[in-house]
């Protein structure tokens, strides 16, 4: 796998103390980095040179790196999460991209994704809305009815676990140019709402994880499919759609 | 102190129901005046925050992510075993729990096991009434797969996500608490400190991570939910921010730490590229399934395929190694982990190692028969008579497609190889701690009021654990057990009242914790933090890791305390203690395991046998297989800390079988 030629890069980062100080771009030279190299393992190389030559390393967000916990962002040329589709930023390597290039590494861009430092941003907009419906209200006993004793229609069951493999990163806010969180909130109200399970409560969680958004202020979603492009896990439209169905049914009922 | 288990008395079926029904109970409106704190949002730590705010109680959780849906349990890919047997093919809690004991060669406590397994078959219940979508067969029941070490298909699963949608299900049952106001959810907080009082768990000293302020928190009992400890060794499959900081620190306050040499190291993830490397991916051990294991049987085709002029493709039937089958024909490529692992290991030190980075070290993972087979079996269900070798390979392609799409793009992904098309390259790698806080039958450990729960508990799995039962653990700890042992301690505090937070425990604890913090900042050596662990990472792997002896062993010790005094000298941490601080944090991290990796190289000394994940050169069988020594060794090895690492005291709880009868494990 090793061997290959190492890429030099120049990378236009954003750097900001603080949420209250203003931030701008800064440059920095980074030599002989391995394709094979992931793009935040650039970033290690990177802070490291830093913190050797006395100065501040880059913030940024990430744990997992196996594109699944939804910590790392990063808007990378234009890009949320990059270069590539359905994938996260932890997942991009550096093969992507060439020897000589400039690379633009900006946080996530939203009113209700306020910056904290650097390149990490705070979500926990989007707890907030799953506080207001994001789940099953069962409690546990040890004396829930057996598991099989509800057949879901394997369609179904698919649709469901394709709507909750979310990972919450936030992609889709920031791909949008409304800053609209509906393809984030849709895909719970859709787990639930393909699931027997989910039918009992489902009038007040669409109406409430709905307000709850709007309240975070994000915006509004004018179904320009930004974000389904951006998804790195591939989260349909299709969703919004269900969810707007949803939304519609429990405000007649109201 | 004396080590006491706490197992209750009776036959081992009826001893968890018995034991719920003597303990004590706290009445509901005497929980509302008892605060429980959870450190960890895991499946552990976020099945009892979730549980505990149901039942009443004031529950204060933490997590250093910014969310608690990010804790490391979202990485579990294969799934979650439990005795339901749906698929009728034998299973039972008695054969689960004997699997575990077995699996985990006879190192575990029969008692936790056993209530392992007879709660294994509520979890799924639970789940699936949060909404969890486990996969489904075409009649809409509920599917299985199979996972090693076992003979039965016992194995729930959402594609290879299960970890994901098993987390999600309890970050949902904690945001309905969270609603109520009866989880207070404290994330990018970071637990540096227990605080005990009159030789009671009442508190943490906790750093607001965004802030860096040092905060007080008090409880009534403190509930330890921090994950493992991988990251020892820098290079695992473990999230990057996993540590031990809040097991050590409560091992210095006097909670003994237990096996801490059991390690797992898992025998299917993707070989290291090169020394810029910060993590190791986990390719499930569901892929063994159908997935076969082999090298080259000519060292000079595996040269040739290390140096690209030969490709796996091409090397004939007959030219192959297909060494678990040829060793263990009745369990074949679904051995259990540390089998598989070291047979790896085996094979790369004699040289048919496959990968070229600066170890050879790598094996091939072939799904080219499964894809065969599958095509072929679609080909007889859709009725096509004599299809060509191209269709039959495409209908394949789309069955193993739809059983682990996502980990062949995951692979592809970071290798820029085409797994349907070559076999992967995998190699061992660290994954899952066995070790950890020493608990009790009721998950406290011994200092009181201190529970621990999950990956951080040494309880069940002894020297070797099965793969899709951490997740079984960590609900069945955080659903079904601690939330009803917990009321058998807090019964006697339900007139206790609030706990300050001005006592002068937690005082002097938060002064220790801004000194260490200030001294880190001051140090301003030369190397980073990450030099610091890499370094230690190496020496666990080389001396501590696969294969262990006297002489490793002897060394490590050396050299990581050289390495431990080396770093508080030289060690540069940039930044101040009032912001966000990343690599603060790491330091923090990395300090406690240049401490934690001498007392598990004693450990490993200390135990003169092999079993399970512990392997130790001087005492294997001719044919290289784990020898263990039950008469001298069937115990936990509790640790005591006494100022240092090389003096801290060893307690033994002594393992008493009377259910299974101690074999050999045979897996051929
Ligand atoms: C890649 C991978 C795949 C796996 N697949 C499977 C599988 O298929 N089946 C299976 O059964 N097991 C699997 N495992 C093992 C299993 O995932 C873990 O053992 C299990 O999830 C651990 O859960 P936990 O709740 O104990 O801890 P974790 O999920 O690790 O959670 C730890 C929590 O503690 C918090 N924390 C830690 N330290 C502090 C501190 N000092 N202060 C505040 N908070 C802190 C973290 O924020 C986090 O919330 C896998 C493991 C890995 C690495
Ligand atoms: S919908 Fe997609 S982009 Fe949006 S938070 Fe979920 S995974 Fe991220
Ligand atoms: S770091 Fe977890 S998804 Fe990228």
């Amino acid at each position: 796998m090793s061997g290959a030629k190492g890429l030099d890069l120049t990378l236009k980062i954003w750097r900001q103390k603080n949420a209250q100080s203003k931030g701008k771009l800064e440059t920095y030279q980074l030599n002989s980095v391995s394709p094979d190299s992931s793009f935040l393992e650039m970033l290690d190389i990177l802070n490291n040179e830093l913190i050797e030559k006395g100065e501040s390393p880059v913030e940024f967000d990430h744990d997992c790196r196996e594109g699944i916990c939804g910590a790392c962002s990063l808007y990378i040329n234009g890009e949320p999460h990059g270069p590539g589709k359905r994938i996260t930023t932890c997942q991009l390597h550096m093969r992507s991209f060439n020897d000589g290039d400039t690379i633009y590494i900006e946080p996530w861009r939203a009113r209700a994704f306020p910056i904290i430092k650097d390149l990490v941003v705070d979500r926990s907009a989007f707890d907030r809305i799953q506080h207001a419906g994001g789940y099953i209200s069962v409690n546990t006993s040890g004396n829930t009815q057996d598991a099989n004793a509800i057949p879901i229609e394997k369609e179904y069951a698919d649709e469901a676990f394709d709507a909750a493999t979310c990972i919450g990163c936030g992609a889709c806010v920031a791909a949008c140019k409304n800053a609209s969180a509906s393809l984030f909130v849709s895909a719970k109200i859709s787990q639930y709402a393909l699931l027997p399970q989910g039918q009992v409560e489902a009038k007040n969680r669409v109406l409430n994880m709905v307000k709850q958004a709007e309240k975070e202020g994000f915006g509004p979603c004018s179904n320009t499919g930004a974000c389904e492009v951006e998804c790195p896990k591939g989260i349909s439209i299709e969703n919004i759609a269900r969810m707007n169905r949803e939304f519609l049914k429990a405000s007649i009922a109201e | 102190m004396s080590l006491d288990s706490n197992i209750p008395e009776g036959p081992l079926k009826d001893k968890w129901t018995n034991h719920k029904n003597n303990i004590n109970l706290v009445n509901p409106a005497n929980k509302r005046n008892i605060d429980v704190i959870v450190v960890g949002t895991g499946l552990a730590g976020g099945s009892a925050s979730a549980t505990l705010a149901e039942l009443g109680y004031n529950v204060k959780t933490f997590c250093y992510q910014d969310s608690p849906r990010r804790a490391h349990s979202i990485a579990a890919q294969g799934g979650i075993n439990a005795a339901k047997n749906y698929q009728g093919d034998g299973d039972s809690t008695y054969r689960l729990f004997y699997d575990t004991i077995k699996g985990g060669d006879y190192r575990s406590r029969e008692a936790n096991t056993y209530r392992l397994a007879e709660v294994s078959a509520n979890i799924i219940d639970q789940c699936v009434a949060q909404g969890v979508p486990f996969a489904r067969d075409y009649g809409g029941l509920l599917d299985n797969r199979s996972f090693g070490g076992v003979l039965v298909s016992r194995t729930f699963y959402a594609k290879g996500q299960t970890g994901q949608q098993l987390l999600l299900g309890a970050y949902s049952a904690m945001n309905r608490q969270i609603a109520k106001g009866k989880i207070k959810m404290y994330n990018r907080h970071e637990m540096l400190d227990v605080v005990i009082v009159d030789g009671k768990a009442r508190g943490i000293i906790a750093r607001n991570l965004v802030t860096g302020e040092i905060e007080r928190h008090s409880a009534h009992a403190v509930v330890l939910a921090s994950g493992g400890y991988g990251n020892v060794f820098f290079l695992s499959t473990n999230a990057m921010g996993s540590n031990v900081t809040a097991a050590w620190k409560a091992h210095k306050k006097g909670a003994y730490f237990a096996n801490p040499c059991y390690t797992q190291i898992h025998p299917t993830c993707i070989p290291v590229h090169g020394t810029q490397q910060s993590k190791l991916t986990l390719m499930s051990e569901s892929l063994r399934n159908d997935g076969r294991i082999w090298v080259p049987k000519n060292l000079e085709d595996a040269k040739a395929v290390r140096e690209g002029t030969l490709k796996p493709t091409d090397i004939s039937e007959e030219n192959r190694d297909y060494y678990l089958e040829r060793r263990y024909p009745s369990f074949g490529n679904l051995v259990p982990r540390d089998v598989a692992s070291r047979a790896a290991k085996e094979r790369c030190d004699a040289g048919y190692g496959v990968v070229n980075n600066d170890t050879n070290e790598g094996v091939f993972l072939d799904f080219s028969a499964a894809i065969d087979r599958y095509g072929k079996e679609e080909a007889h269900v859709r009725g096509i008579e004599n299809p060509s070798t191209d269709e039959i390979r495409k209908m394949g392609k789309k069955v193993i497609e739809s059983k682990y799409g996502n980990l062949f793009e995951m692979y592809q992904q970071i290798t820029a190889e085409n797994p349907y098309e070559t076999p992967m390259k995998i190699y061992p790698a660290v994954h899952y701690t066995m070790g950890g806080l020493w608990v009790d039958y009721n998950l406290m450990t011994n200092v009181k009021g201190l529970y621990s729960i999950g990956e951080a508990n040494f309880s069940d799995h002894g020297a070797n654990r099965l793969g899709a039962s951490a997740l079984m653990q960590g609900l069945a700890d955080g659903y079904f057990v601690l939330p009803y042992t917990i009321g058998d301690y807090l019964a006697a505090d339900i007139r206790t009242g609030k706990i300050s937070t001005e006592l002068p425990e937690f005082k002097e604890a938060e002064q220790k914790v801004t000194a260490q913090i200030e001294s880190l900042l001051k140090n301003n050596g030369s190397k980073t933090v990450d030099y610091f662990h890499k370094k230690l990472g190496l020496i666990m792997w080389n001396k501590v890791g696969m294969a262990r002896s006297i002489e490793s062993l002897n060394q490590a010790i050396e050299e990581i305390a050289a390495l431990r005094e080396e770093f508080w000298n030289d060690v540069k941490v940039p930044g101040d203690a009032n912001e966000l601080n990343s690599e603060l944090e790491k330091a923090g991290r990395v300090a406690d395991f240049l401490e934690l990796g001498e007392l598990f190289a004693r450990d490993a000394l200390e135990r003169d046998e092999s079993c399970g994940g512990h392997f130790r050169e001087e005492f294997q069988t001719e044919e290289g297989e784990a020898l263990r020594r039950d008469d001298e060794f069937a115990y936990v090895a509790a640790w005591e800390y006494t100022g240092k690492p090389s003096e801290a005291i060893v307690h033994k709880e002594d393992l008493k079988f009377e259910n299974v009868e101690l074999k050999t494990r045979s897996y051929k």
